[in-house]
């Protein structure tokens, strides 16, 4: 059963297409990510142009990060200034890595720096996602007390200038860190099409010190404004969101991700994160292959859109 | 003539959509009194976003033909559907680091993005080299021009070759040597293919005649291809409004989402 894609130009089987997105709901429920960062290489192993596999995945991004979001803020469980700080780097990133996009489009090497990027992104944070939950099995097992943050404790991030005070987080912290850590994932969303909670969450808790409690609703509330404003310009300047291949991950993805939830409850936490890491490096590895690997044919050819 | 009317008159009854016949237009060599005219059923042609691939028939007859001749096949005749021009980059990729990066690339001005040509002999039986290619016929006589800067010269032969071995690998240009053949006298049927991927745009349907190895004389007519369908209108509508477009890319993400999360609510 094949569907032609009108913005990626192909045809492809509308199951493979449900089943991936529904596989990465699924992870993504169980995990507690967004789940673009597994979407865009899948797109991209499943032959859709690069291009349209990155928009199209940020575009995914809003779908599954929007039920989470709106949890959180329902809850109050987020800082709303400090989120508005981050969003503000976001959108500035994202601008950018747009521009940068073009840019490497006309050169002849967005394929190769998504690629790139997956590879090295993929690779160290699935490593050390790898190695933190080995090492946490390890301590469980041998009956050791776990402690991930460890309050009252400073680092240079702290000596920075400009200081705000946000009372939802109860921190006094400046707000250039805030904003570059927008910035970056405002770029990564632009040019990989992930919501970059991945990197977000872990840098919030771990060079930002902020309370874990607002941590996840708070980089949500960046996540959904960043990639819905990523979407609607790459849109406008790429003409690379393919509205059928979002759609018809959307729907699979979000109902994938209801019994990923379920599933997730029940699992042990340092399982579950060395399941994902153990998933990460496989994506990861498998582009890293495509780039080593000679291609078939080392011509290509581009006739306006995306080349074929 | 007459019966070739008479033809595409049948055509177009058959396909019900009964598009005027254009006048042909071409420049000819006065050495000769043959007169070439070909005809089409209609002037556009609409494809689904399914489309797997199609053969059309053009008709044509050849006028104060000398019938001798034609018996010893001393006419011959090619037929090409040449698609919408443009601009074509060739990038070719190349090790560094132990990683394949796209290294060279050239760019040619516009070249038919899709070319189908049929005829009633090979090629190479039908005229000289020189005559085809001063006249950019058959895929290998396709002007290539380099456009802009050229870096290294050296290079060229390469990617002209790679280009044309992908578009040929693509099914976008493709030859069949027999594929022109005479239904009686003077009056003959071309059968060029329409790839699956066709682009869609204006395309040129050239028909040329040959006698003895000699240019006769070459006619055109215009065929329009459209894409027609729910997907070529999301594409239009990505392209054309591309900023309402993106809005409704959003919604679509935020509806599909929040419905979600209501459906499966828990309590």
């Amino acid at each position: 059963m094949t569907i032609y894609l009108p913005i990626a130009e192909l045809s492809v089987n509308i199951l493979v297409i449900l089943g991936m997105g529904g596989a990465v709901g699924f992870l993504s429920g169980m995990f507690g990510v967004g789940g673009g960062f597994l979407i865009t290489p899948l797109l991209i192993f499943y032959n859709i142009p690069p291009a349209v596999a990155v928009a199209t995945g940020a575009n995914q991004v809003v779908a599954s990060s929007i039920s989470g979001a709106l949890t959180h803020f329902r809850r109050g469980t987020l800082d709303l200034k400090l989120g508005t700080m981050l969003l503000i780097g976001g959108l500035l990133g994202a601008s950018a890595g747009i521009q940068i996009f073009v840019y490497l489009r006309k050169l002849g090497q967005l394929d190769l720096i998504i690629s790139l990027l997956y590879v090295v992104f993929l690779g160290s944070i699935g490593g050390l996602m790898l190695w933190e939950s080995v090492r946490s099995m390890r301590r469980t097992a041998a009956n050791k007390q776990v402690s991930l943050r460890k309050p009252g404790q400073h680092n240079w991030v702290h000596r920075l200038p400009l200081k705000m005070r946000f009372k939802r987080s109860k921190l006094y912290l400046s707000v250039i860190p805030v904003i570059v850590l927008g910035f970056c994932i405002g770029v990564l969303t632009s040019v990989m099409g992930v919501g970059g909670g991945f990197i977000m969450v872990p840098a919030m808790i771990y060079l930002l010190r902020i309370p874990t409690n607002v941590v996840i609703g708070t980089s949500l509330f960046q996540i959904i404004f960043v990639t819905a404003f990523t979407t609607i310009v790459q849109a406008t300047t790429n003409y690379s969101v393919d509205i059928v291949l979002g759609g018809l991950l959307m729907i699979a993805g979000v109902i994938g991700a209801q019994y990923g939830l379920r599933v997730g409850q029940k699992m042990r936490g340092e399982q579950l994160r060395a399941g994902l890491a153990l998933l990460v490096l496989a994506v990861g590895i498998r582009l890293a292959y495509g780039l080593i690997a000679p291609p078939a044919e080392i011509y290509s050819v581009i006739t306006g859109s995306f080349g074929y | 003539m007459r019966l070739l009317l008479a033809l595409i008159g049948l055509l177009a009854l058959q396909s019900a959509a009964a598009g005027q016949i254009i006048e042909p237009a071409g420049s000819r060599n006065d050495k000769f009194r043959e007169r070439l005219d070909i005809g089409i059923s209609t002037n556009e042609i609409a494809i689904s976003s399914d489309f797997a691939g199609a053969g059309i028939t053009v008709f044509g007859a050849i006028d104060d033909v000398d019938e001798l001749l034609l018996q010893i096949g001393a006419y011959d005749v090619v037929v090409a559907l040449e698609g919408p021009m443009r601009t074509t980059t060739v990038r070719r990729k190349e090790r560094v680091a132990g990683i394949w990066v796209n290294r060279h690339s050239i760019s040619f001005e516009p070249i038919p993005a899709s070319y189908s040509m049929s005829s009633t002999r090979p090629l190479e039986n039908i005229a000289s080299p020189m005559d085809l290619s001063s006249r950019d016929i058959g895929i290998n006589n396709i002007r290539l021009a380099p456009s802009g800067g050229l870096g290294d010269g050296s290079l060229l032969g390469d990617f002209r070759d790679a280009l044309r071995r992908i578009k040929r690998s693509s099914g976008l240009y493709q030859r069949v040597p027999d594929g022109v053949e005479f239904i009686s006298k003077s009056l003959f049927r071309a059968s060029v293919f329409l790839p699956a991927n066709i682009p869609v745009g204006l395309h040129k349907v050239r028909a040329v005649l040959y006698k003895n190895g000699e240019y006769v004389m070459e006619t055109s007519l215009p065929l329009r291809v459209v894409k027609t369908g729910l997907e070529q209108f999301t594409y239009n509508f990505a392209h054309q409004y591309s900023f309402a477009y993106g809005i409704v890319s959003v919604l679509l993400a935020l509806v599909t989402g929040w419905l979600a999360s209501v459906v499966f609510r828990k309590d």
